[in-house]
């Protein structure tokens, strides 16, 4: 199963021919990704990586038929009207991947996919991979480094972090377990599917048995989920790790905020009202495989 | 987010059809006296901060004559207030208050929308009147495809008693504050106190708005010099660095000074991460070993080696650092021996004395710490690369060994020296610096390993010798990723022939600077 990528999952690269769409439809196809057809707009007839490529998101459905996803590699500033033109053209799953999106055009993005019933990952993400099947964006750099480092099993992993994501896998990996699913939710503070929605995923999924979840100061993502946990929304162990302990809190600048927010975004906020829901902390990075040994143990899992 | 003072935010509110008191920003004493003299007292001034809460400390004073306000000018025009000198005041007719509200629009990002928030009691301690009376506060969020047009503001505030003409004022205020944010990009758009004067006119007293870090690049008319979040004005270095960001969309660089001098009697590092989270975690065990950090540094979301080069050469213009600490999440997904290459160039070319651990986990990692060795004999100073498998608490335990072994050198920044081309080179630009390449070295090469080591193909041989492959615009425009291939190879097996510049406007100067300053 895994969530939100197979590999039946029919994948579109916007952005195909450029330095990053090019590298990493090498990573997409090497790993097994089913990678169907490319966009770039004034490049249609060419071929990338034994991928077609197209003028248009219309003309791709056109000629190569149903497409489930596509991955963005546009620059930032050009995000937001790929993003619509998929949107438009009917496509469900949307991955932006570049850093530096205006918040405002993320705004859009999202009242459109709201709209026509789509559903997004980042901005700034590095993508979602589900071992041995697929891998949608950027993980793992290179298909024989993403099959090296991910083994295939039944932890889930949701991060803020690109760069943890891979490295709370490949550790939990490297440490003898397996991963269903794991997914950069995105870094920026408005993203298309925060931890709360990929944890639903997860709980859903009948082959994730245990999350495992990197949160960051800032937003209410993980409050959120420690109200998921509290309501039995969530029944399967989750052991978070919050990042930015030593970070001091920044002066506010915004009384709206704060009137809104109240105490929330904290790290002090995130780890209590996580522990009191019953999830398991980990102290540190190097500490997740430990405890993951341990929650596994605990509910019988092995 | 980028901050707007007042009278920046005002602008904007001004502009968008929002009253503000007549007013006008004084830099002198003696512009403060003119300004009252034409606006006609009683006049408030007020200093130019980012901060809260600035009539407490006294910053917002009034005046009753032209005279009187000069000379609270004078009292007030270069105080400290935090970390900024008061460089402005602004200097508004006074008003006289029937009502103190509060309207502020913000981003919800659980329901990815913006949302109002209004308050129908306003003014100082708001977070307190916040809490005390959530019956006085309505959250509303917009839609960004309908948008907030006067009739939705005015069914909003009929709820909360408003009335006649007042309503209709106050909801054609929301209504263009909410233009306003949505037209330039705002994270945050607050008025506190919206005021009901008087004479019944409905008017914005003060302001906070931030700006969007990634839509500054829309709004050049704001003259925001760094598009980031600081709580003090952005020193010198920081400045050069944020040229070098703005200018390249390959990848990010994030460059953030703790101290702008950093005692050489203190455990001071450069410190260069990779990646939000991998960069915290690693900042987090060099601090816990005992470490202070100069600087806070990111470069990620697959950076040029040109752009990793620069980075360095900004970390290593502070004097006074005992060692050079590069770290991520262990495992990144981006080519890592992109930011080996930046590094040793940069590490050769200022031939570095203190000691440097560079943790570059991830895609490439091998190849990442073999450039690492293999430059290594031409810099002074003891070089380690480790990789996925190293912990940060590890690598930092190395640092403190190495600096320890070394015999805890300073760093002393060393000149720019300018890179002067022979005579006849052969130089094709690229998308942020030039490749110099003298074909009379070349001449005398066997090993011919440049074109080779360039796997983009940027590179062919004419008559033995290195020339462009593509056509020259193709390279300016990014073909040539900067990825200082063939100037390493070069370096290492060929004829030194191959130069590539890679300009850092201002830091020659900034560290003559520096230099006289140690003299």
């Amino acid at each position: 199963m895994a969530i939100l990528i197979n590999e039946k999952t029919r994948v579109l690269v916007q952005g195909i021919t450029g330095r990053e769409g090019r590298a990493r439809t090498k990573l997409m196809k090497g790993y097994g990704t089913n990678v169907v057809a490319g966009v770039t707009p004034g490049k249609g007839g060419q071929e990338v990586e034994g991928v077609p490529v197209f003028d248009s998101v219309y003309e791709a459905l056109e000629k190569v038929g149903e497409i489930n996803a596509s991955a963005i590699f546009v620059p930032a500033p050009l995000v937001k009207s790929a993003a619509l033109e998929a949107i438009d053209a009917g496509i469900k799953l949307l991955l932006l991947v570049p850093d530096r999106v205006p918040i405002h055009d993320v705004l859009e993005i999202a009242a459109h996919a709201e709209r026509r019933g789509a559903k997004f990952i980042g901005p700034n993400t590095l993508g979602v991979l589900s071992p041995g099947r697929a891998v949608l964006g950027m993980i793992g750099g290179r298909p024989e480094t993403a099959k090296q480092w991910f083994n295939k099993g039944d932890i889930g992993v949701s991060s803020r972090s690109g760069g943890i994501t891979s490295a709370i896998s490949y550790y939990i990996s490297r440490a003898g377990f397996g991963l269903s699913t794991i997914v950069h939710v995105g870094g920026d503070a408005v993203v298309g599917l925060p931890h709360p929605d990929i944890m639903k995923l997860f709980q859903q999924d009948p082959e994730t048995k245990m999350m495992v979840m990197f949160g960051e100061i800032g937003t209410t993502q993980e409050e959120r989920v420690a109200e998921m946990i509290e309501k039995g929304e969530i029944t399967k162990p989750v052991v978070a790790f919050i990042g930015g302990k030593a970070a001091k809190e920044g002066t506010r600048f915004s009384h709206a905020g704060a009137i809104v927010e109240g105490g929330r975004g904290s790290y002090a906020s995130k780890v209590e009202k996580l522990k009191k829901a019953g999830a398991y902390i980990a102290e540190s990075l190097m500490d997740i495989p430990k405890v993951v040994a341990e929650v596994r143990k605990k509910h019988g899992l092995d | 987010m980028a901050r707007l003072y007042e009278y920046q935010g005002k602008k904007i509110l001004k502009l968008s059809g929002i009253k503000i008191p007549e007013g006008d920003v004084a830099n002198t004493p003696k512009q403060a006296k003119e300004i009252t003299e034409r606006l006609g007292p009683p006049v408030v001034l007020k200093i130019q901060v980012w901060s809260k809460g600035r009539a407490e400390i006294g910053g917002v004073k009034f005046a009753n004559s032209p005279e009187e306000a000069e000379q609270i000018a004078s009292a007030l025009l270069g105080i400290k207030v935090k970390n900024f000198i008061v460089e402005k005041l602004l200097v508004e007719k006074k008003a006289d208050i029937d009502r103190e509200l509060f309207a502020g629009i913000i981003i919800d990002d659980y329901h990815k929308k913006p949302m109002l928030v209004f308050s129908s009691i306003g003014g100082t301690g708001i977070e307190e009147i916040a809490r005390e009376h959530p019956e006085a506060i309505l959250t509303q969020h917009i839609d960004v495809l309908e948008g907030f047009p006067e009739y939705r503001a005015r069914k909003l505030l009929t709820k909360m008693g408003f009335k006649g003409k007042i309503l209709v004022k106050l909801s054609s205020t929301l209504s263009k504050l909410y233009k306003a944010f949505r037209e330039y990009d705002a994270r945050s758009a607050e008025i506190n106190p919206l005021v009901i004067t008087v004479d019944g006119e409905v008017v914005a007293l003060d302001c906070h708005i931030t700006i969007d870090d990634y839509a500054v690049y829309r709004h050049s008319d704001l003259g925001i010099e760094i598009a980031r979040e600081f709580d003090r004005p952005p020193t010198e270095l920081e400045k050069i660095a944020y040229k070098v960001e703005e200018k390249d969309y390959r990848g990010t660089f994030y460059f953030f000074q703790m101290t702008e001098k950093p005692d050489p009697a203190e455990n001071y590092i450069g410190f260069h991460g990779a990646g939000g989270g991998g960069s915290m975690m690693s900042m987090d065990a060099v601090l816990k070993r005992g470490f202070k950090i100069a600087n806070f540094t990111d470069t990620s979301g697959n950076p040029p080696a040109s752009k990793v080069y620069r980075a360095a050469k900004i970390i290593l213009s502070q004097p006074g650092i005992v060692g050079y600490f590069a770290s991520g999440s262990g495992v990144a997904s981006q080519e890592q021996f992109n930011s080996a290459r930046g590094l040793v160039k940069a590490f050769m070319e200022d031939q570095i004395e203190i000691p440097a651990v560079l943790r570059l986990g991830g895609n490439y990692e091998e190849k990442a710490i073999e450039i690492l060795e293999t430059f290594s004999k031409f810099i002074p100073a003891k070089i380690e690369g480790y990789g996925r498998d190293d912990s940060p608490e590890f690598c930092a335990d190395r640092l403190a060994e190495l600096i320890k072994e070394g015999g805890r050198k300073v760093h002393r920044v060393k000149p720019i020296e300018e890179y002067k081309p022979p005579k006849g080179v052969y130089s094709f630009n690229t998308l942020t610096g030039k490749v110099f390449i003298d074909h009379s070295a070349c001449a005398k090469c066997e090993r011919k390993v440049c074109v080779d080591a360039c796997s983009y193909g940027v590179l062919k041989f004419e008559n033995g010798r290195p020339v462009l492959a593509i056509a020259e615009e193709d390279a300016g425009k990014g073909k040539c990723t900067e990825c200082l291939a063939c100037e390493l190879a070069c370096f290492l097996e060929g004829k030194k022939a191959i130069h590539i510049e890679l300009p850092i406007p201002g830091l020659k100067e900034y560290r003559e600077k520096i230099l006289k300053e140690g003299e």
